[in-house]
């Protein structure tokens, strides 16, 4: 163990912006989303209400968890169901980051070398998570206690919060140990998480067993502020200290750089990759199929509650008026669909942006230099992946409107009706979408440097979107975004003008980062 | 092939007037202390920067406007290949080749033999000597006019050093073109017909072998019959009582040895000019200045 407090310090100084900053996102959410409970459903009728929509509504309970008691501290316990996922996530990939990707980059190599125990880098990397974990533990018990919850109540939920996170640091910990490179260490541990997330989704509204068989499902099962079972904890304590241990096992048996699993050979020849677009293919794939694949799950699942929360809305006056506000069209039902369409054209809108920056991220990384050093043409290379960028969001969104069209409709026994309309308005989106995709592009080809500044622009008009209707801002800021020229469908009117205005936008933009990539220097 | 190229970037001037000319069929040295615009040079060449001022014509071509066509003819290593992290290195090399028209399979074959590199890895998982050779192979195994090397063997072992320039020298036989910036004296020594030094972006010396060392000083210890005070025209000068050592130019190597016949020579040690003082010379006032 010798030399892990030096190596902690490493941690806390290459992490400082970082660590903090996740812990304090996570902490505000717990306080958030009982303050707006609080304020939505004031008294114990309404909240009752609410508990027996949502146990009439499986998909709700999937994606979230289950809810025991009506009391809003319980509620605010079944909201954050999915921030045990997200604190999973972060937990694992800070393990990872701090053992294999340091491995794997050779400055671990670089450590090795001085007087550093074995033991060292593993635990330095597992205490600053845990420790993490634990603060957030308590920050959140803090803000709990301090908007008005019961004590007790509001510690177990944060630790129970923070032992999930640990477990997870315990499976980032043994997956890093066993693939010899980071990538297929994350890839692996979260195939893990994502097992124990689709577990506890298919038991929690069953009310089934299955659920205690993941670890993810745990947390809830502690049932903060209801029967407040402090004992459950110590099973992901256990599993901890078993993967923990595992990974030590491990990490002792193995030299420096090697792992357990082989590496993955790749063929030793290609008859397929000819051309710079089978080259932006195998790049952006992987993002074409997670988004698309991510944008139906989400689809299917909020289709199905669409019907249940409007009826949990129907008698809440102000809660109907921000919707219908939002969604801009006076059917509840529909203003519901339009205004979640809205959201995820933010959301496909980072796909992307995220798409177009593949191009910048190859530059920098002097991936590009090599290929066009070829007889690959410069907008030959840049359409290629411009090309994902702008059809690659249209997928995902059609893949939207389909799942949505469908679990929409089923939950009114309409689908023929609602499915065209869905996908209809799902796929009046994009041109807003092909906007913030442009403005990337624009900038990739004439100020790359601040290519960055898209997410910026995303940022923007998402608070623009999400803020400006509720606070009721000035039309003329509102009509800055591109979002807010997108007609309300389903249920609005569909006017040509906006559409093509925004498609014509959005080509002009393309052209113009073509234009400035071909004349400005590469690298 | 290159004549008073400039290229800033923001406040720091790059390239300052470089010229540079290579013959068809010859392997150029192209040489230079750390920063001193090779690879920048080797870009502008690419098509990948555009000059500020100054020619630069590339195969009949311009460098800028017939990029495309251009590349076709040429292939290019760069000094810290990147692979993609999950692509094999043989589909890089197919890749590369594809794109640049075309690669010769049996070369190809016969390359990762002698380079000893295993295709079948991904990207992530090569060594950095081995990421080099998957550009050295991709490059080799097409059939191009002109090879734009950029420091190509950094991260090689002295053995697969050896096999570079086994190949090289096959590629000079088979009469292609070769622009090679090293580092490696030894491995320019042994492969280049014709060398260029640049420092702080301007071309200071440019030649064959034989005239740079002609360039080059030569070092003399000399025992004299009776002690002198000075010499004329030479450099580093010591005196040692009868005894003295310094180093001169071949220009002004008669004249200084008539000098020294009159002081009566009883004993003279003279070593031949190195190319490596000459490079060091270039390489201090670099860093000096």
């Amino acid at each position: 163990m010798t030399g892990t407090w030096h190596l902690i310090r490493l941690i806390l100084r290459r992490d400082r912006v970082l660590l903090p900053l996740w812990v304090i996102i996570l902490c505000a959410l717990p306080a958030s989303y009982a303050a707006s409970y609080a304020e939505l459903f004031p008294n114990d009728a309404a909240r009752e209400q609410y508990a027996l929509t949502t146990a009439a509504t499986p998909s709700f309970e999937s994606l979230l968890g289950p809810l025991f008691g009506n009391s809003v501290g319980a509620l605010t316990a079944q909201r954050v169901g999915t921030v045990y996922a997200i604190l999973a996530l972060i937990s694992l990939l800070t393990v990872i980051r701090h053992t294999r990707t340091e491995e794997d980059a050779g400055r671990r190599e670089l450590i090795a070398a001085t007087v550093i125990g074995r033991h060292a880098a593993l635990s330095a990397a597992l205490i600053v998570t845990a420790a993490a974990n634990l603060l957030l533990a308590l920050l959140i018990a803090v803000t709990l206690i301090s908007s008005g919850l019961e004590a007790g109540g509001s510690l177990l939920l944060g630790l129970s919060m923070a032992v999930v996170g640990i477990v997870f640091a315990g499976v980032g910990a043994l997956t890093a140990q066993l693939t010899e490179n980071a990538g297929p260490a994350r890839g692996l541990a979260i195939i893990v998480l994502g097992v124990a997330f689709l577990i506890r989704a298919a038991g929690d509204p069953a009310d089934s067993w299955v659920s205690w068989l993941s670890p993810l499902a745990w947390g809830q099962q502690s049932e903060p502020f209801a029967a407040d079972k402090w004992w459950v904890l110590l099973l992901p304590l256990a599993l901890f200290v078993v993967l923990a241990g595992a990974a030590y096992r491990i990490s002792v048996g193995r030299d420096v750089g090697a792992g357990v699993l082989p590496a993955r050979l790749g063929p030793a020849t290609s008859t397929t990759l000819a051309s710079p677009f089978a080259l932006a293919w195998r790049l952006q794939r992987g993002l074409l199929i997670g988004w698309s694949v991510g944008m139906g799950v989400a689809g299917l699942a909020l289709g199905g509650t669409a019907s249940a929360v409007m009826d949990a809305f129907a008698d809440n006056p102000d809660m109907a008026d921000i919707m219908t506000r939002l969604g801009g069209t006076a059917s509840l039902a529909d203003a519901f669909v339009s205004g979640l369409l809205g959201i995820l054209a933010i959301a496909v809108s980072a796909y992307g942006i995220q798409a177009a920056l593949r191009m910048r991220a190859e530059e920098t990384a002097l991936r590009a230099e090599p290929v066009l050093a070829t007889s690959t043409g410069r907008v030959p290379w840049a359409l290629s992946h411009v090309v994902f960028a702008v059809l690659g969001p249209a997928v995902a969104l059609l893949a939207l409107g389909v799942t949505l069209g469908i679990s929409y409709g089923a939950s009114m026994n309409d689908v023929g009706g609602q499915l065209p309309r869905v996908i209809g308005a799902a796929l009046v989106q994009l041109p807003a979408v092909a906007v913030l995709t442009g403005l990337t592009v624009a900038l990739f080809g004439l100020l790359p440097r601040l290519s960055a500044l898209a997410w910026g622009a995303l940022g923007a008009f998402l608070l623009l979107g999400q803020i400006g209707a509720v606070l009721q801002l000035d039309q003329i800021v509102l009509d800055v975004s591109p979002f807010t020229h997108t007609p309300h469908l389903p249920g609005g009117t569909l006017s040509a003008t906006p559409v093509l205005t925004l498609s014509a936008l959005a080509l002009l933009l393309i052209l113009a980062g073509l234009y400035g990539f071909r004349r400005r220097d590469v690298g | 092939m290159v004549s008073g190229l400039h290229k800033s970037f923001g406040r720091t001037h790059a390239l300052n007037g470089l010229d540079l000319t290579v013959g068809t069929g010859e392997v150029h040295g192209f040489l230079g202390p750390n920063g001193s615009g090779k690879s920048t040079t080797i870009r502008v060449l690419l098509g990948l920067l555009k000059a500020d001022a100054g020619s630069a014509r590339l195969l009949g071509g311009d460098p800028w406007n017939d990029a495309t066509t251009l590349h076709r003819r040429l292939a290019y290593v760069p000094g810290d290949v990147t692979l993609w992290p999950n692509l094999s290195g043989g589909e890089v090399i197919d890749l590369l080749g594809r794109l640049r028209g075309g690669l010769n399979k049996t070369r190809r074959a016969e390359l990762l033999e002698r380079f000893d590199l295993d295709p079948r890895k991904k990207g992530r998982a090569y060594s950095k000597g081995n990421r080099q050779k998957v550009g050295l192979v991709a490059a080799l195994a097409s059939d191009v006019e002109l090879l734009i090397l950029d420091e190509p063997t950094s991260g090689l072992d002295p053995l697969m050093e050896e096999v570079f320039r086994e190949c090289i020298q096959e590629e000079k036989r088979r009469g292609r073109t070769v622009l090679l910036s090293s580092h490696i004296l030894a491995e320019v020594e042994l492969l280049c017909d014709r060398v260029s030094i640049i420092r702080s972006g301007q071309t200071v010396e440019t030649g064959t072998l034989a005239e740079l060392r002609h360039l080059s000083r030569t070092s003399i210890t000399a025992e004299l019959a009776t002690p002198i005070t000075d010499l004329p025209d030479v450099h580093d000068l010591h005196v040692d009582g009868t005894r003295v050592r310094f180093q001169v130019d071949a220009d002004h190597l008669d004249a200084v040895l008539k000098h020294l016949s009159h002081a009566g020579v009883r004993g003279l040690v003279s070593q031949p000019p190195t190319l490596e003082e000459l490079f060091k010379r270039h390489y201090e006032v670099a860093a000096r200045s």
